[in-house]
């Protein structure tokens, strides 16, 4: 039986003022992955995200979501931006940032109701934050904060995840909570795409995992590609890491 | 005319009427779109804008020959328009940083527009004068059409803030994320910028191009200090930008006809200084109260936990201690030690001190109370 991909990337190029960012990607994500991306910073994970949502133009290449275009697919898929990209001193509060998970499905002009108010309760317990549902968002701690940008993920109940850098900033406790959870959706059937720089956690959080400096170093299976052969490639430097079986 | 006149002549004179309703909803116009350019920090875009747009007045005066404002404000709106298309276009193509696009464009546009003017100033045709109220503003130039034009728009904005409101919000929170949601991003911003242009330029003959971004600003960055709710500040700052307006042109009419751009914008500067001081969750002064208060609180706790260490030692929590061995310990002063009593977590007899029950088991729970409070 052929793989079914989630994603698949064919030579993207991405550049900033001439400067490329991403350099002819071709990668093939999985359905039912939970996949890391590392590699140094400025190798192009963040941008390797955004390019796969649309956010970013490419100069070539494309992006397919279950082999259509993100445009047609964007209900299928749910995005975790970086903790810092927001200002957290907007007006509102946890239950409201969690309500605009909703808004995708609801499409232009239409108001979330208490269907959607339901649902976005339900994600803010899912992640242990109900009891801050009325909290005004720059009272929250940044593990807090990174908590209620998943629930929002969560609330879109898409099939695709991608998240930028969830565990930045956040405590042990916090971690744990997240990766159950994401554990959790991968054993549901959904495909997971984390930005994560702790080399360390890898081989116990994923099991499928994307080297990337500016071009792509390797995919596939953690158990198969993650050694230090490829991590010495992506960070230039003789990388030992003590995977643990 | 003294500001007393002003106000009752208000209920009787049309022309007031006109001018009052047309600065009113101009400020609660202004403070409606001016929130959304605060919470997009852009707040400098109306700076350059409002400047963006003399040129456009002063051509289409040597254009049309005409000075009615609704021809000018089309002027204005069309070279505001091209600043504002300008400055992103700068910012897109090139590496300068948008600070610098907007110092460029407001300097090189607001430079051209005074020069059109003293070319207009010094031709033979005695139809000129006037113009130069753009700069400063003059509300009492209103006329009844320029209120229509004023309330058209406003209900305008109103409208498209009420039928876009769940989207305004989401792109000003988190824009890419709006985006992946499968939103048009970019008709968002064009939309909300547009409508940002236009209420900046029906503002420039009350308010005037210099002074204009304050009108913008001013209500929204004081009516973020009273609320953490987005809709309760867009009305908020609506409320506040009508009374900077009223109050301002009030005091400007009755005064020797002082330009009505500065006196609004120094009403909407008090506003803002109030907020800043008095707002009871955001402001200095509350802040400055809760911080003392909490300090006090803190050495209070230290004392009783110092003296519920002393008192843990001993079998019965009400054993008599010397008050001298809190000597050499720095958080106890005599004030300290009757706030305890006052407050019944101990008793003191003379030179001596015990813990009652209630002090007791206070300080037993000081550190979970403290991560109940959390």
């Amino acid at each position: 039986m052929e793989t079914k991909y989630a994603i698949t990337v064919d030579d993207l190029t991405v550049a900033y003022n001439y400067k490329p960012v991403l350099w002819d990607i071709d990668l093939a994500i999985p359905e039912g992955v939970l996949m890391a991306i590392v590699g140094p910073n400025g190798a192009g994970k963040s941008t390797l995200i955004k390019s796969i949502l649309g956010i970013i133009k490419p100069i070539a290449g494309s992006v397919k979501i279950f082999g259509k275009p993100y445009k047609k697919q964007y209900k299928e898929v749910a995005y975790v931006p970086q903790k810092g990209s927001v200002d957290w001193d907007f007006p509102t509060t946890a239950l409201d940032v969690v309500m605009m998970g909703t808004y995708g499905s609801l499409g232009w002009i239409k108001r979330p109701g208490q269907k959607e108010k339901k649902a976005a309760l339900e994600a803010l317990e899912k992640v242990g934050m109900l009891s801050f549902k009325s909290r005004q968002i720059s009272q929250l701690s940044g593990g807090q904060q990174q908590r209620i940008f998943l629930a929002r993920a969560l609330v879109q109940n898409a099939s695709i995840y991608l998240m930028d850098e969830p565990f930045q900033g956040v405590d042990a406790t916090t971690e744990k909570a997240i990766i159950n959870i994401l554990k959790e959706l991968r054993k549901a059937g959904k495909t997971l795409i984390v930005v994560h720089h702790d080399l360390q956690t890898v081989p116990e959080y994923f099991d499928w995992v994307t080297f990337l400096n500016v071009k792509k170093i390797a995919t596939g299976p953690v158990k198969d590609i993650f050694n230090d052969g490829n991590l010495t490639k992506t960070y230039g430097i003789n990388y030992k890491v003590s995977v643990q079986e | 005319m003294e500001i007393t006149e002003y106000f009752n002549l208000l209920f009787t004179d049309y022309t007031l009427q006109t001018i009052t309703l047309g600065t009113a909803v101009l400020g609660a116009l202004c403070g409606m779109l001016g929130s959304f350019a605060v919470l997009r920090k852009q707040s400098l875009l109306g700076d350059a804008i409002s400047h963006a747009a003399l040129p456009g007045i002063a051509l289409a005066f040597l254009i049309t020959g005409s000075k009615d404002s609704n021809t000018l404000l089309i002027g204005a709106l069309i070279s505001g328009l091209i600043g504002t298309f300008w400055i992103r276009g700068i910012v897109k193509k090139t590496h300068l940083k948008s600070d610098t696009a907007l110092g460029l464009i407001l300097s090189l546009f607001f430079g051209f527009g005074m020069l059109l003017l003293t070319f207009i100033q010094k031709m033979p045709n005695a139809n000129q004068a006037g113009l130069d109220k753009y700069l400063f503003g003059q509300a009492a130039t209103l006329v009844s059409s320029d209120v229509w034009t004023m309330c058209i728009i406003a209900g305008l904005s109103l409208l498209i803030l009420l039928v876009f409101w769940k989207e305004f919000k989401l792109l000003l929170f988190d824009a890419d994320y709006t985006k992946s949601l499968g939103f048009n991003v970019k008709f968002l911003d064009i939309l909300i910028t547009f409508f940002i242009v236009i209420s900046i330029v029906v503002g420039l003959q009350t308010v005037g191009v210099v002074l204009m971004s304050a009108m913008l600003l001013a209500p929204a960055a004081a009516a973020r200090q009273w609320t953490n709710s987005l809709s309760v500040m867009v009305l908020l700052a609506a409320i506040f930008g009508a009374f900077s307006g009223v109050l301002g042109t009030a005091i400007s009419a009755s005064s020797n006809n002082l330009s009505t751009g500065p006196v609004i914008v120094l009403i909407a500067a008090v506003f803002v200084l109030f907020s800043f001081i008095f707002s009871p969750k955001r402001g200095l002064l509350f802040r400055e109260i809760r911080y003392q208060s909490n300090r006090k609180d803190l050495e209070l706790h230290k004392t009783l936990a110092f003296m519920y260490h002393i008192v843990k030692t001993h079998d019965n929590i009400d054993h008599p201690h010397a008050i001298k061995i809190l000597n050499n310990f720095h958080g106890f002063t005599r004030k300290s030690l009757q706030k305890l009593e006052s407050k019944e977590y101990i008793t003191v007899n003379k030179t001596m001190w015990s813990l009652t029950e209630k002090g007791f088991d206070k300080a037993a729970n000081l550190y979970n109370q403290q991560e109940e409070n959390e």
